[in-house]
């Protein structure tokens, strides 16, 4: 086995050589012969009735070809939610139509109304202008507890209220909780703001749609990070094309962070568009369209409690949370603040009681989904500033009163209250491990350090724990999940030896070509570089349910495993007969095949090219070729844990905040590319403190964001991050998946925001700014000056 | 439409354009050099970063028309003569310093812009020269260590402070 | 964006002709009129570049004063003043990002006169000359408020001339998303007396802070400013910062940028 490509290696990444020489092929560079363009004419108020469109004077001008409205998708279905969540009466959600192009009402800036194909991009913009829309202004519902009273303007006519679910998270535990709490010897609470963010994958979204009357069949290339389930959901529920005449293709995609899982209305719009106008159709979308369009992410509001005896051990929590899921129900947004949140909130304790509400309500801003960590950073956040808050008021250790209500390594598995089962982990472990690597014991003299140059240095830490690599399809379904989370792989050997890999897990940053490669390479025991790993296109892979979730390697490397298992045994039955040996006596190791306690053996290429070439071969007993295909579905989820440091520096006079270190620790069970891991801390990390000090995505109160630019979003840059220090030493395998792996894409995104803020809050502690208990992210400047001076 | 003449990447290459045909389109639709990328509209991400004349610009955020006989290069351009990866791409590679590979492009062209006027620069001056590219996915940290290790400066450890 | 006839005079007297047309624009840099134009903010019918003009193009002292091509880049005033008037050049070099100071001029910047834009509050800062193809412009007469200059219609700058101080100091504290100021002080130390002009901060663009001036002017120091605060009143609020904050930053700005001048 080469030493620098199987498992644990960390193997150069084979994708970046056409990253870096500009041969990547991303949507928007692929041109079809004929093609048109697209232009979106969208609602730039945020809540109005359409009450007349003229677009007589667009479709004379130069190169226009049709203007498409809401009534060209009559018999089209709107774009369907994957999820039904049932509230706490036991009645299902309030589930608006989300049309392609807006029927009646527009409900959010950005709402598409018109749709203008044109020979070039920018005949179609300049048509758009000519569009005459009528609008009556409607009263616009921002505010989520506003658009709860009675009384509130209606995002939706048809509905009966603003309210998509009342969810009640354990139901039954709802006495018991309370009960805990008026027994309780301490009750600490904390009233926060999960901070809506835009994910900004630097590739923004773009669709082309070919139709090609020869098998009456259709194409869309999208920017998607799982384009079977764009084929099922666009393909069943919005265009009825069925599968055998749709291709869905996700090539190279510059990033997703969730806000590509989603099916858009732009795809649909593109796939179907160029059936009527039998040509190409192309969308690309701006930055500034991206923000008005894209899922957003986050955006809870929440008040949390928690009860605690008086030897300090946590006994119950309870939180009130109100998340907003925008205008309309984006695929997976219902899932997001209860089953990927609600079943987070024991963390990484063994707090007895819980019980979590959350209601979900509609406004009039952009739809809320999944963004890296989904649901699981808002219950992190909750969880460990409300740890943080209860050490202070009891003046305690944090982190000794973190480690008194661990779950305790001899305790795994562990049963929470919120229904998952914890299979390992060692949080002891992690946070030890995290404490060494921040030079904790030196924080006193730095921070004197800091003093001395009129600076606030503070340290805060936060244990995470997430459930990832989603999910048990079994146990989704009785959840309300409309979808299976199975992954799937074929491994097809070919004549010489050589491997093609097909995936339904599609790498859109995550290093998958290389990563999948090293797993079959160390399997087999051939060189990676006679493995290509092929993902994105429905047409050669098997369903495939996509990347998200942190479960690519967990749940689609485990099915690269199992079909490489299948692969293996075939193979050794074909080395048997050459070998003239019983195929259990057959070992696999280095590439060759040997006979157990003899010095005969047939290398791998002997036996692929016999399977091909079966001139001697058991015909009568197998069949020829070395192909195989295995779908995997989890029996659990996997949990990954950390122990995050971080320390910061606090200008007082201009409230700003500097990170100096960050340390993070994590369990991520058996690695197989450790640089890969890594960067997807790294670039976790970036992201969730981006959101504690830097980013934020703001409406006013007409539902005008504000925030719809680089202008103002702030993305975080190079100068914006440093002192990551990154450690994976701590493994407690996953007991239920081959590989023994966890996920580790959103747990740097998780851990981090509430290590910042808590640093942030301990640096003015220390200053003497007792009173300040909360700030609410993103932790800017102004913001940090004025709870100073107010 | 008016032909514009450019020599990029060392080949003169001529294109029809409009009058706001910018440098990027003039690339990517005109040359059919897809390489060089487009993530935001108002000149902040810095993905379309090329060298115009030897200097990082941002080639979204120019007209085609103003920059008739200019020597530009792109991430096309970057390669060694026999094709094998050039220094900085080559360190990138080496230091897990791109992860989707959009915003690369742009990268890579700013860092040889700084490299060309600091070739050793600190990680404090690379901070802060990359303030104008914007990658949402390596949290930059193997991008600085990849653009230290193409200066050829050690980059064993970066310090924590 | 619409679109536009292009056109690249090579000399000052063919771009005034050229602007004489019809929705005729200057184009100098770009870098905040393209982006605008994508926006479809703004539809000229003719873009007229200044970029091809030599003699706009320059860093020249005559005397105690420095005078600017209006065409010329802001990496080049960070690199060709940085001997003579090491204020402006620092200043120069912390205009948005490195492409962009390739592209960014001096004339683009004071012709736009954004109200968060750095160059305006040199100019203001040091009581400069902006130098049109028909007259000169004292810096007091010719910033107007938020995006409005004293430029009259097709008129364009030719150079901005610059009264070199005896010490100075531009302190900024960056917005962070657009990286233009959120606040910032430029400070110039002459020996009739001190000027501090602050940007980024009102909702009436670059002004002068004239309690700070007068303060300094008899002691240049940052204790000079100690118990002087800058009123909140019509100061810009957003959501990177109150109109209470940006005041607040007028004075921390001004101390920084005096204590970096040094004496």
């Amino acid at each position: 086995m080469p030493k620098d490509d199987g498992i644990g290696a960390s193997t150069k990444r084979r994708e970046d050589t056409r990253f870096l020489t500009g041969n990547g092929k991303y949507t928007d560079d692929i041109n079809l012969r004929g093609q048109t363009y697209v232009h979106f004419l969208r609602s730039d108020v945020a809540h109005g009735r359409i009450k007349g469109i003229d677009s007589s004077a667009a479709e004379a001008m130069d190169g226009v070809l049709r203007v498409f409205t809401a009534a060209d998708f009559d018999s089209a279905g709107g774009i369907p939610c994957g999820w039904q969540v049932t509230d706490k009466h036991g009645q299902p959600m309030q589930e608006p139509k989300h049309p392609i192009l807006a029927e009646g009402k527009v409900r959010h800036v950005g709402d598409p109304i018109c749709a203008v194909v044109a020979e070039t991009y920018a005949q179609a913009r300049d048509a758009a202008e000519a569009i005459e829309v009528d609008i009556e202004e409607l009263e616009p519902v921002v505010d989520m507890k506003a658009a709860l009273k009675d009384g509130a303007t209606k995002v939706h006519d048809d509905l009966s209220s603003n309210l998509c679910y009342d969810w009640g998270f354990v139901e039954e535990n709802k006495d018991a909780v309370n009960e805990a709490f008026n027994n309780a010897a301490h009750v600490v609470s904390l009233e926060l703001t999960n901070n809506r963010l835009v994910a900004n994958p630097m590739e923004p979204r773009v669709a082309v749609g070919d139709y090609d009357p020869w098998g009456d069949s259709h194409t869309l290339y999208t920017t998607s990070q799982n384009p079977h389930v764009i084929r099922l959901l666009m393909g069943a529920f919005v265009l009825n094309i069925p599968e055998h005449k749709l291709r869905v293709v996700a090539p190279d995609v510059g990033g997703g962070f969730g806000s590509k899982i989603y099916h858009y209305a732009e795809e649909a719009f593109c796939t179907y568009a160029a059936k009527v106008l039998k040509r190409p159709v192309k969308w690309t979308s701006s930055r500034s369209e991206a923000f008005i369009s894209d899922a957003h992410g986050r955006d809870h509001k929440t008040k949390i409690e928690l009860a605690l005896d008086a030897d300090h051990n946590f006994t119950a929590l309870r939180t009130e949370t109100y998340a907003n899921m925008g205008a309309y129900l984006s695929t997976f947004a219902p899932s997001i603040p209860t089953w990927l949140h609600g079943t987070l909130m024991a963390g990484n304790y063994k707090t007895p009681l819980i019980y979590v509400n959350v209601k979900a309500v509609f406004t009039n801003t952009v739809p809320v989904d999944a963004y890296r960590g989904a649901g699981r950073p808002e219950a992190t956040f909750q969880i460990e500033r409300l740890v943080d808050k209860a050490a202070r008021e009891l003046g305690v250790d944090p982190i000794e009163l973190r480690r008194q209500n661990f779950i305790k390594p001899e305790e795994f598995p562990y049963q929470t209250p919120v229904a998952v089962v914890y299979d390992t982990g060692n949080y002891h472990a992690t946070m030890d491990k995290m404490l060494e690597l921040s030079d904790y014991a030196g924080f006193e003299a730095r921070r004197a350090e800091s003093a001395a140059r009129g600076k606030l240095r503070g340290f805060g830490i936060a244990h995470y724990i997430e459930a990832c690599g989603i999910a048990p399809s079994n146990l989704v379904g009785q959840l309300g999940a409309r979808a299976g989370l199975y992954e799937s792989a074929s491994v097809r050997v070919n004549a010489t030896g050589s491997i093609s890999v097909y995936t339904g897990s599609h790498s859109h940053g995550q290093g998958h070509e290389t990563t999948f490669a090293q797993v079959v390479a160390e399997m087999i025991g051939v060189d990676a570089n006679s493995i290509e790993i092929h993902h994105g296109d429905t047409s050669n892979t098997p369903m495939g349910m996509g990347t998200y979730g942190s479960r690519s390697l967990a749940v689609g490397g485990s099915a690269i495993v199992k079909a490489t298992n299948k692969i293996i045994d075939k193979a050794k039955k074909i080395a048997a007969h050459l070998l003239e040996a019983a195929p259990e006596d057959i070992e696999l190791k280095d590439g060759k095949f040997s006979v157990a306690g003899t010095d005969k053996s047939v290398d791998w290429s002997g036996v692929t090219l016999a399977a091909y070439v079966p001139h001697n071969y058991p015909l009568e007993e197998l069949e020829p070729g070395l192909e195989e295909t295995a779908f995997y579905d989890p029996s659990n989820f996997t949990y990954p844990s950390g122990a995050y440091g971080c320390e910061v520096e606090l200008d007082p006079e201009t409230g700003k905040i500097d990170i100096l270190r960050f340390i993070a620790a994590d369990d991520f069970g058996n690695i197989v590319n450790p640089m890969i891991v890594e960067g997807q801390v790294h670039g976790g990390l970036a992201q969730g403190i981006g959101q504690a000090l830097l980013e934020n995505c703001v409406y006013d109160d007409q539902g005008q964001l504000l925030s719809g630019s680089y202008m103002d979003y702030t993305m975080p840059r190079a100068d914006d991050m440093r002192g990551f220090t990154v450690d994976h030493s701590c493994v407690t395998p996953c007991t239920h998946n081959p590989l023994g792996v966890k996920g580790c894409g959103e747990a740097g995104a998780i851990g981090s925001p509430p290590a910042v803020v808590n640093a942030a809050i301990d640096a003015l502690h220390r200053a003497g700014h007792t009173h300040i208990t909360h700030i609410d992210m993103p932790l800017t400047p102004s913001r940090v000056w004025a709870a100073m001076n107010g | 439409m008016s032909k514009v003449t450019m020599t990029v990447n060392g080949r003169k290459m001529a294109a029809e354009v409009e009058g706001r045909t910018l440098l990027s389109g003039f690339l990517r639709e005109g040359l059919e050099l897809t390489g060089t990328h487009v993530g935001c509209d108002t000149s902040q991400c810095g993905a379309c970063v090329v060298l115009v004349n030897g200097q990082a610009v941002k080639s979204c955020t120019a007209f085609a028309a103003d920059l008739e006989g200019a020597e530009v290069t792109t991430v096309e351009g970057m390669a060694n003569p026999d094709g094998s990866l050039g220094n900085i791409q080559q360190a990138f590679q080496d230091y897990h310093g791109l992860q989707c590979g959009y915003c690369t492009p742009g990268m890579v062209m700013s860092t040889a812009a700084l490299l060309a006027d600091n070739p050793k620069p600190t990680e404090e001056e690379v901070r802060h020269y990359l303030e104008g590219n914007i990658c949402r996915c390596t949290g930059y940290q193997n991008i600085v260590r990849a653009v230290m290790a193409a200066s050829g400066q050690d980059v064993g450890a970066l310090a924590a402070e | 964006m619409y679109n536009f006839d292009f056109v690249k005079p090579g000399s000052v007297a063919d771009a005034v002709a050229a602007l004489a047309g019809e929705e005729a624009q200057p184009l100098s840099g770009g870098q905040t009129l393209i982006p605008s134009m994508k926006a479809r903010l703004n539809a000229p019918g003719s873009l007229v570049s200044l970029t091809g003009i030599p003699e706009l193009v320059g860093v020249c002292r005559e005397g105690d004063t420095l005078v600017i091509g209006a065409a010329t880049t802001h990496a080049q005033v960070a690199r060709d003043a940085a001997g003579d008037f090491p204020g402006l050049a620092a200043l120069a070099g912390q205009i948005g990002d490195p492409a962009v100071r390739n592209k960014g001029t001096i004339g683009g910047s004071l012709a736009n006169n954004d109200p968060s834009a750095c160059y305006p509050a040199a100019a203001l800062g040091t009581g400069a000359t902006i130098v049109t193809d028909r007259r000169e412009i004292a810096a007091d007469d010719y910033f107007q408020g938020m995006f409005t200059t004293a430029l009259e219609e097709g008129e364009i700058i030719t150079s901005v001339r610059l009264p070199i101080p005896q010490a100075s100091a531009y302190a900024k504290f960056v917005q962070p998303a657009s990286r233009f100021a959120l606040t910032a002080a430029f400070v110039a130390r002459y020996a009739s007396g001190v000027r501090v002009a602050i940007t980024g901060a009102s909702e009436n663009g670059v002004f002068r802070w004239a309690e700070a001036e007068a303060a300094l002017s008899s002691d240049f120091s940052a204790n000079a400013l100690d118990g002087l605060a800058h009123s909140a009143h019509e100061m810009i609020a957003d959501l990177h910062g109150t109109a209470a904050y940006r005041a607040h930053l007028v004075g921390v700005m001004t101390r920084r940028a005096v204590a970096a001048a040094g004496s």
